[in-house]
């Protein structure tokens, strides 16, 4: 009985499989995956191991790495929010309409990944500090950017907005319009269409680009450190610039701790950004 | 079914393989490539001898005009052609690169505890500090104020960048060595001054930190800030540094020479790992002799370090102030123990600055 | 007369949604590349080319397309067959496996160099295997500090963009008309060239393009393994090392040397934007 039930799970698992090339695909995924990147990472994180437990929960609570988590996670999130709305703007605006200067708009999103960052963070310092051009007119409102978290965020919105345009925009052109023609003869006006039908068909899109964003943010180094002005005092210091800090006195165990601990808490939210993007893909999925 | 079970294992294998071939042989064309050029540079004892000197940021140009006096020099001593392949960065972040493997032959770091650490990692014989005459420096430099034109805040000295209103930019010690001078010249002068009393001192320090707005990760990051981004009222800079800026912008800054500060004493050595592996021991050592031949101390002087020799230090009196009370390395007890009561987790820095 | 109104909003719509979408990429992006060009030309245009002649930019320019394309190649490869695994089928562990793909993205770009370099390096446990392949075969190869090493970085840091612009498109899309196909007794290949390629063409460029940014301007990773100027240097290694010169004209020479990337991204830009113009046939203003 058992034996037979385990036999029909079987089937329908390999019926679940009808599309061929799931071990080929799966083993050069793992492959590759392990070969050019876990095994690498793992080579540097025993440095991690090497600690006493005491050391290591030392090193990772110690009052500058708390704030250096803390400021990371809090302005990659944020920077990530922002890069979302403005992401889904941008797609809706190249996808859906036609205007002068659309395909050069277009042609500029994926800029700022060509600049070295550490060229992006010297220019943005300069534009956004009291003697730049941006700075100066923020200045006249009691807004400072450059040397403060909000110069962070700006690092990060610049580094972050492409993921999110270039995820939502190719399911965005899939879309086809005859749902909201319907969630239109229905009645319903735009902002009803959009909320409550468009944005659900983005939102695993959405989620993508957002958790991209936030990951990009969370890793980062060249763009930031030249705008954060790496204060421990008004806590600027990203975990980034942490690890630098350690790495310029050779201490392996202390940066690879940190870096560890931030490994683990950007998995944990990619890992439910991940379920929840499947959760919803699956939904939309069975409507459809 | 049991077929199937198989051929789905046979598929994973060869995936596995494929993946793995593919791995292997980016990793070889790539390397194609890379042993290509080092081959023809690499080989010693031929007409062209290669060598590589790992040194830290600022001394780019100084090094590159060393580099060509010591070609012609080696060329006409030995008859052999000479090219030095130059790396540069933060002096910390240099050293841990020839410990994790970088080819250097020399190192001309900014500061001796950056050699001990590749000493430490046992690619420097013991003993590399006597080597060479003077400690192995054969240049040092000072810590001195960059301000604005004019000085408006009128900063002379530094009990007078603790005052209100002074805007400070200074790197942060805790991620560049380099830094860790300025912190020790100004601990210096504030140990004078309360003659050795330690809460005072930190006290002066604490206040001085505190008038820090914006801390870089690095001396040319600092630079930058001042400089470029125009912030700060005063850059705490090396000296060689600051003749730099004022020779780019002679109208827009001066220097201030603080009444104490501190010898700045970069260090030199040979990576004897390295070199031996390389055949290099000998090109290494005629390379870091020839930095104390009067015609290097001139160069040196040119590119605003100040020259071990004191009799050629001399002839650039109009360069450098000679009169500033200079402490070293040594008041503190050597690097080492500077470091650990200074700049590791919780110490001092840590203190003062979280004040 | 509802339908007017509805078009009358629309427009407004419209009209504000296009002026937020010019002045956000405008402030956001553009003013910094322009200040950047403005930057590269503030010693005149001769100077401007005669800091782009040096040899050390010319070993870079190469170093920077070799790994910018392998990177493009390797990452290609592996999105095209991730994405395939990760969304045309269901196994346990699937979201786990997705999430290490995306580690790349999240990781400090030194400590990713590092990786490299506590595997391959001196102090790493895989150097006794390349010294006895190099033993063995009387080679000289090198891994970190050295080209291998910088075209492993640059892969590192783009690994996941390929997969990540593929699968919300393919998951999307559903597998209904694979598994149609599959069952009609179609081989895998055929149902990926005739079913599955042309729903991901323009994800797929995507994801190419955005790889191909990402690899060009990469600086940490590599940096943290390549030390050589004039051997391993890439581009953004190349302008680090003029900037922090720190001479002005150095200083407005690396601004030069950083017109290349912006340059070379935009000619690839338009390349694309042909492709996709001819592709899709629409009506193109501009």
């Amino acid at each position: 009985m058992s034996k037979s039930s385990a036999e029909q799970k079987k089937q329908t698992k390999k019926q679940g499989r009808v599309i061929p090339g799931f071990g080929l695909t799966l083993g050069i995924t793992i492959a590759m995956l392990s070969l050019l990147i876990l095994i690498p990472l793992a080579s540097i994180l025993v440095y991690a191991f090497k600690m006493s437990p005491s050391a290591f929960i030392e090193t990772i609570t110690s009052e500058n790495v708390r704030w250096a988590f803390l400021t990371s996670i809090s302005a990659s999130l944020i920077a990530a929010l922002i890069n979302s709305v403005f992401g889904v703007i941008l797609a809706w605006v190249l996808v859906r309409y036609d205007f002068f200067g659309k395909r050069i708009l277009d042609g500029l999103i994926e800029l700022p990944f060509c600049i070295p960052t550490a060229v992006a963070g010297i220019t943005l310092s300069k534009l956004y500090s009291d003697k730049g051009m941006f700075g100066k007119a923020l200045g006249v409102i009691g807004i400072k950017v450059s040397y403060t978290h909000l110069g962070i965020i700006v690092a990060m919105v610049f580094i972050g907005i492409p993921f999110v345009v270039r995820a939502i925009q190719p399911v965005l052109e899939k879309l086809d319009g005859q749902y909201e023609e319907a969630s239109y003869i229905l009645g319903a006006d735009r902002k009803t269409t959009f909320f409550r039908v468009v944005l659900p068909e983005l939102r695993p899109a959405l989620l993508t680009g957002f958790g991209l964003s936030f990951a990009r943010g969370i890793g980062e180094y060249g763009s930031v450190i030249y705008i954060s002005g790496n204060s421990a005092k008004e806590h600027t210091q990203v975990v980034s610039y942490v690890i630098m800090q350690k790495l310029n006195y050779m201490d392996y165990e202390s940066a690879t701790s940190i870096a560890l601990v931030m490994l683990v808490i950007s998995f944990l939210m990619l890992l439910f950004i991940n379920i929840v993007q499947v959760r919803q893909s699956r939904r939309t999925n069975d409507v459809a | 079914m049991m077929k199937k079970n198989v051929q789905s294992i046979t598929k994973k294998v060869a995936a596995l393989i494929v993946a793995g071939a593919l791995a292997v042989g980016l990793t070889a064309c790539g390397s194609a490539g890379a042993g290509g050029s080092d081959g023809q540079s690499g080989q010693a004892g031929g007409e062209e001898l290669t060598m590589t000197n790992v040194s830290y940021d600022p001394t780019r140009e100084l090094y590159a005009a060393y580099n060509e006096a010591f070609a012609k020099h080696y060329e006409a001593e030995t008859g052999k052609k000479v090219t030095v392949v130059q790396s540069h960065g933060g002096s910390g972040g240099q050293a841990r690169s020839v410990v994790e493997g970088a080819d250097a032959d020399v190192v001309t770091l900014a500061l001796e505890h950056d050699i001990t650490l590749i000493e430490e990692a046992g690619l420097i014989k013991e003993g590399w500090l006597s080597e060479f005459p003077l400690d192995s420096s054969p240049y040092t430099s000072t810590i001195v104020f960059l301000v604005r034109k004019g000085n408006e805040k009128g900063l002379k000295d530094w009990d007078d960048l603790v005052n209100d209103g002074v805007a400070i930019i200074t790197p942060d010690p805790k991620s560049s060595g380099g830094a860790m001078w300025n912190f020790l010249a100004a601990w210096h002068f504030a140990d004078l001054k309360f003659g050795g009393d330690e809460a005072q001192i930190k006290d002066f320090m604490a206040k001085l930190y505190g008038n820090v707005t914006v801390m870089d990760s690095g001396a040319r990051g600092s630079t930058t800030t001042f400089v470029e981004n125009g912030q700060g009222d005063v850059l705490l800079a090396w000296e060689n540094e600051a003749i730099n800026t004022l020779k780019e912008y002679p109208d827009e800054y001066e220097i201030v020479t603080p009444s104490i500060s501190i010898l700045a004493q970069p260090s030199v050595a040979i990576v004897d790992e390295n070199a031996d592996k390389n055949g290099t021991q000998e090109l290494a050592k005629a390379y870091l002799d020839y930095l104390y031949s009067d015609e290097a101390q001139k160069i040196i002087g040119e590119n605003g370090y100040r020259p071990s020799n004191q009799e050629i230090l001399k002839n650039f009196s109009d360069k450098f102030d000679l009169n500033v009370n200079l402490c070293t390395i040594n008041d503190f007890g050597g690097w080492n123990a500077a470091y650990e009561k200074f700049f590791t987790d919780g110490a001092i820095f840590d203190e003062i600055y979280s004040k | 007369m509802e339908k007017k109104t509805r078009r009358e909003e629309s427009k407004a719509a419209k009209a504000i949604l296009i002026t937020i979408s010019f002045l956000f990429v405008g402030l956001m992006l553009v003013v910094p590349l322009i200040s950047i060009l403005v930057n590269s030309l503030s010693k005149g245009f001769g100077f401007y080319l005669s800091s782009l002649g040096t040899k050390f930019v010319s070993s870079a320019l190469k170093i920077t397309i070799l790994a910018t394309a392998a990177a493009v190649l390797v990452n290609t490869l592996f999105g095209l067959v991730a994405s395939w695994a990760l969304t045309r089928f269901s196994f346990k562990g699937k979201q786990v496996l997705s999430t290490l793909i995306d580690i790349p993205f999240s990781i400090s770009p030194v400590i990713a160099g590092l990786a490299y370099i506590m595997t391959f390096g001196r102090m790493g446990w895989a150097a006794p295997i390349v010294e006895g392949i190099n033993n063995a075969l009387g080679t000289d190869i090198q891994i970190v500090f050295a080209i291998p090493g910088v075209l492993l970085a640059t892969i590192f840091v783009t690994f996941p963009f390929v997969s990540r612009e593929l699968i919300p498109v393919l998951n999307a899309e559903g597998t209904d008309e694979e598994e149609a196909a599959a069952l009609m007794g179609a081989k895998g290949f055929s149902i990926f060239k005739s079913i599955t390629f042309p729903k991901i063409k323009w994800a797929l460029l995507y994801g190419m393009i955005l790889c191909f940014a990402r690899a060009l301007g990469e600086f940490g990773a590599v940096h943290a393994l390549s030390k050589t100027r004039g051997k391993t240097f890439t581009l953004p290694l190349e302008i680090d090392a003029l900037y922090l010169s720190g001479s002005a004209d150095s200083i407005v020479a690396s601004f030069a040397v950083s017109s290349i990337l912006v340059i070379m991204a935009v000619i690839i830009l338009i390349l694309r934007n042909l492709l996709e113009h001819r592709e899709k046939g629409k009506s193109g203003i501009v």
